[in-house]
């Protein structure tokens, strides 16, 4: 057993170095079934959504591999995470995917040129990807089982706690980087607009250069 | 009672109330916008006042052929209904209607955001009929039903969220259970943002841009006839129920009421639930249309920052009494 596995047991608390004891491999419980059926159906439709022809079908597995994802979150006892990935990723996420997909191009039909070249470098790293975080997850979690019986592991309650107790560090620096992200887009589309806004103006490009930045500076206190 | 027939009589009793509450507040509909606009309204099926035109309506709706256009992705354009109805279906089970849990179809430890995050999946179906119609109106009406969707789902989980923050718990029945009266007064910005980025949402008057009868025929729904179009009909009853639900759960105390709640909570809980029913109708018949530009201004450079101010007020109120 490794040192992360052992954290993790320790982590997880006697309960479920008791409930270890009493599991295998072989004798699997409706919970896992379901847990193993779910995946399945999860792991189907996320490789639709990365071969199938069609853009919009795309986005709509994608709604149910996320789905799933939930689901399988749900099995594993962590409600609020289960509720908050339908509500970001299905609810917003694939919306907006939706959207920008109406508002560019969305033929009814195969789409031929919906291809990639980098097809083969895209199946490397993805099998890297998801090899790396498999052997992360497994050398965890090895032993650990969830106590069914007992109060809820992943309740909001529960979330939280460990959240803003054991990591409100990362939580911080994540906030940190999304509120990054979020003003680096708003600077971009401003300066976007403004140059498109500019180049309109100045066709017969004679102007100085003073000239483009006080229509820069009026054009911007016009949308103000 | 044993386990099994408690859950079948809980789901019957949300199915019978899915099946039923829509089509009320459809009646009252008729009735409220027949008198708000001085006319008669339907007065003949039926005998009295024409309380049967909506199942007429429905019989019409039956009878009629259910067509799918030739250039159109067949499977998700029938499947676009289902979708966008079902949701609500789900939202119904997690609202309590009174105290303990006999009112509740299934107690959900984080219901609001079950119930937030189920909503949003509604609106799903409206997009899948909107591009799968492959008609340049629903198109163009599944564009402003995301473009709606995205500006105002923000300001009514901010608002959510700061009912969660006064309650100290994200569980619609601990909401409940946590309200005292001076709530109101204290969520009221809150509460009105919630209502109308709920409005928006469901795609009602003033915020029917999306389905504008009148300019873009009926948006996503252009293309649909018979049942399918009864069921996005029933999809925006039913979501008007959900939402007022909410609310009164939220905002209004759901079961509180004088006289206790013990007994007689649910009839708090469809009262208010009803009145502001009455409301959403009552803006429909007298208030304008908003323009696309002004629908999405009022939700990014009012609801939003409202619901932030809310957010800081009751953030502040809670460390002050704590």
């Amino acid at each position: 057993m490794t040192l992360a596995a052992t954290a993790g047991l320790l982590a997880a608390g006697p309960n479920a170095r008791a409930a270890a004891e009493t599991h295998g491999f072989l004798s699997p419980t409706g919970v896992e079934i379901a847990f193993l059926l779910v995946g399945l159906v999860t792991f189907g439709a996320a490789i639709v959504t990365v071969t199938t022809r069609q853009l919009v079908h795309a986005a709509l597995w994608l709604v149910v591999a996320l789905g799933g994802l939930a689901v399988e979150y749900l099995l594993l006892t962590a409600e609020f995470i289960a509720w908050v990935q339908v509500l970001i990723y299905v609810g917003s996420v694939v919306v907006l995917l939706l959207f920008g997909l109406m508002l560019t191009r969305a033929p009814i039909g195969r789409s031929p040129d919906a291809d990639s070249g980098n097809r083969w470098a895209a199946l490397t790293v993805a099998v890297a990807a998801a090899a790396a975080l498999v052997w992360v997850v497994v050398d965890a979690f090895r032993t650990t089982w969830i106590d069914l019986d007992g109060p809820a592991a992943g309740s909001t309650e529960a979330t939280g706690a460990s959240l803003f107790q054991n990591w409100v560090l990362p939580f911080e620096a994540l906030s940190v980087l999304l509120l990054a992200a979020l003003v680096g887009a708003i600077v971009l589309s401003r300066k976007a607009k403004a140059e498109a806004a500019t180049a309109a103006d100045s066709t017969p490009a004679t102007r100085s250069r003073t000239d483009r930045s006080e229509t820069d500076r009026s054009e911007k206190e016009g949308t103000r | 009672m044993n386990d099994a027939l408690d859950v079948t009589l809980r789901l019957l009793i949300v199915f019978v109330v899915f099946l039923t509450f829509p089509l009320v507040i459809g009646q009252t509909e008729h009735k409220v916008m027949a008198h708000m606009q001085g006319r008669l309204g339907p007065m003949y099926a039926g005998g009295f006042h024409g309380w049967a035109q909506l199942v007429a309506d429905g019989v019409k709706f039956a009878q009629k052929e259910d067509i799918v256009p030739a250039g159109a992705d067949r499977r998700i354009f029938q499947l676009a209904p289902a979708v966008a109805l079902l949701p609500y279906l789900l939202v119904l089970l997690a609202i309590p209607i009174g105290p303990g849990e006999g009112a509740v179809g299934q107690v959900i430890d984080a219901g609001v955001f079950f119930v937030l995050a189920v909503m949003g999946v509604g609106v799903l179906g409206s997009l899948m009929a909107g591009w799968a119609s492959a008609n340049k109106f629903s198109l163009l009406g599944g564009l402003r039903t995301a473009a709606q969707l995205l500006a105002y789902e923000l300001p009514m989980l901010l608002t959510a969220a700061s009912v969660a923050m006064a309650a100290g718990t994200v569980s619609l029945p601990g909401i409940v259970d946590a309200f005292e009266w001076w709530w109101v007064p204290w969520q009221i910005v809150g509460a009105i943002v919630f209502f109308v980025a709920g409005l928006a949402e469901l795609q009602r008057p003033p915020f029917d841009m999306p389905v504008a009868d009148s300019e873009i025929i009926f948006g996503a729904y252009t293309e649909y006839t018979g049942l399918r179009f009864a069921l996005f009909l029933l999809a925006e009853y039913a979501g008007i129920v959900v939402l007022c639900g909410l609310t009164t759960v939220l905002f209004l105390g759901g079961w509180h009421g004088p006289w206790g709640a013990d007994g007689l909570g649910w009839v708090w809980t469809l009262l208010k639930a009803a009145v502001l029913a009455f409301l959403v109708i009552w803006l429909r018949v007298t208030y304008p249309r908003l323009r696309e530009d002004q629908l999405q201004k009022l939700s990014w450079t009012l609801l939003v920052p409202l619901s932030l101010a809310q957010i800081a007020l009751t953030g502040i109120v809670k460390v002050v009494i704590q």
